[in-house]
């Protein structure tokens, strides 16, 4: 049982994790660039959290040491803050600038 | 074991890049959805059940419910809305597309894997992520509480709405006339 664990964790060589992850990662910069909408900006800053969140797993699990995990685990707490306060930041812009356009945030004051 | 990997490794590209590309926002949640859910997938075949239970909750479950709320709320679940110019996205493209080649052939080497002596792939178990969190990590445990709490407090307060709330100058036109009014 334990060996078929091993095995199973084992066949995927973890460059093959590391490549995944960096084409998430740049995925999504490249949709922080080429997006203005504020929403979906925030999607993909939560795409590249998730990627790293993927390579940390990757290596506790390939390494066999836990603490990669409980680093995910506080990433995505930090993850889950940031967005509650994006989301609200979001909302507020639409009510003052009535618009999701990340262009319409180049002034700081008003 | 191996195939179902790509499978799941094809599945968040596919689903992350309909994410960056689809006009319309829900669209772009529900592959968000999509890829989430693959990554959890991913942490299954890692053996890190706790992560992927917590991935599902977390990210699936709250995150991108909130998500849908907000585009609901402000009523941005049609399609088109603002895009850049088209030498601005393929600018992205090319800077995203260089970002990975970069990190690619920075590890293109291969990672070197020294394989621990007492290979244990119970890392990921509930039992063994939490012994950790609650010992090594308690402290960074408890003031992520604190985080939470000034979130919720600072949210409160972004999102609440003032009663006499000046208009704003820079507004001008039909639309100050339509908030004024």
């Amino acid at each position: 049982m334990d060996q078929g664990i091993i095995t199973a964790i084992r066949t995927v060589p973890l460059d093959h994790y590391v490549l995944l992850s960096f084409l998430l990662f740049g995925i999504g910069a490249a949709g922080v660039a080429l997006r203005r909408n504020t929403i979906i900006v925030l999607m993909c800053i939560e795409l590249m959290f998730n990627s790293v969140n993927l390579l940390l797993a990757a290596f506790s699990a390939h390494h066999s040491d836990p603490r990669g995990q409980v680093f995910v685990f506080f990433i995505m707490l930090v993850a889950a803050a940031e967005v509650t306060v994006g989301l609200s930041i979001l909302v507020m812009m639409k009510r003052i600038v009535d618009s999701v356009d990340v262009n319409q945030l180049n002034r700081l004051k008003g | 074991m191996a195939a179902l990997f790509y499978i799941l490794a094809a599945i968040s590209v596919i689903s992350a890049l309909t994410v960056v590309g689809a006009r319309n926002p829900v669209n772009s949640v529900i592959a968000l959805v999509v890829c989430f859910l693959s990554i959890a997938g991913h942490y299954v075949l890692l053996n890190a059940q706790f992560l992927a239970m917590v991935h599902v909750i977390v990210y699936t479950g709250a995150i991108m419910v909130l998500f849908l709320f907000v585009i609901m709320l402000l009523n941005l679940n049609k399609p088109g809305g603002p895009r850049k110019s088209l030498a601005m996205r393929l600018a992205a493209a090319v800077a995203g597309g260089l970002l990975f080649l970069t990190l690619a052939a920075a590890v293109r080497q291969g990672v070197a894997i020294t394989p621990a002596a007492g290979f244990d792939p119970g890392v990921g178990l509930v039992r063994h992520v939490g012994q950790v969190l609650f010992t090594e990590f308690l402290l960074p445990f408890e003031v992520s509480s604190v985080l939470f709490l000034s979130a919720i407090v600072g949210v409160v307060m972004l999102a609440k709405k003032d009663k006499d709330e000046a208009p704003d100058p820079h507004i001008t036109g039909p639309e100050r006339a339509r908030r004024t009014a």
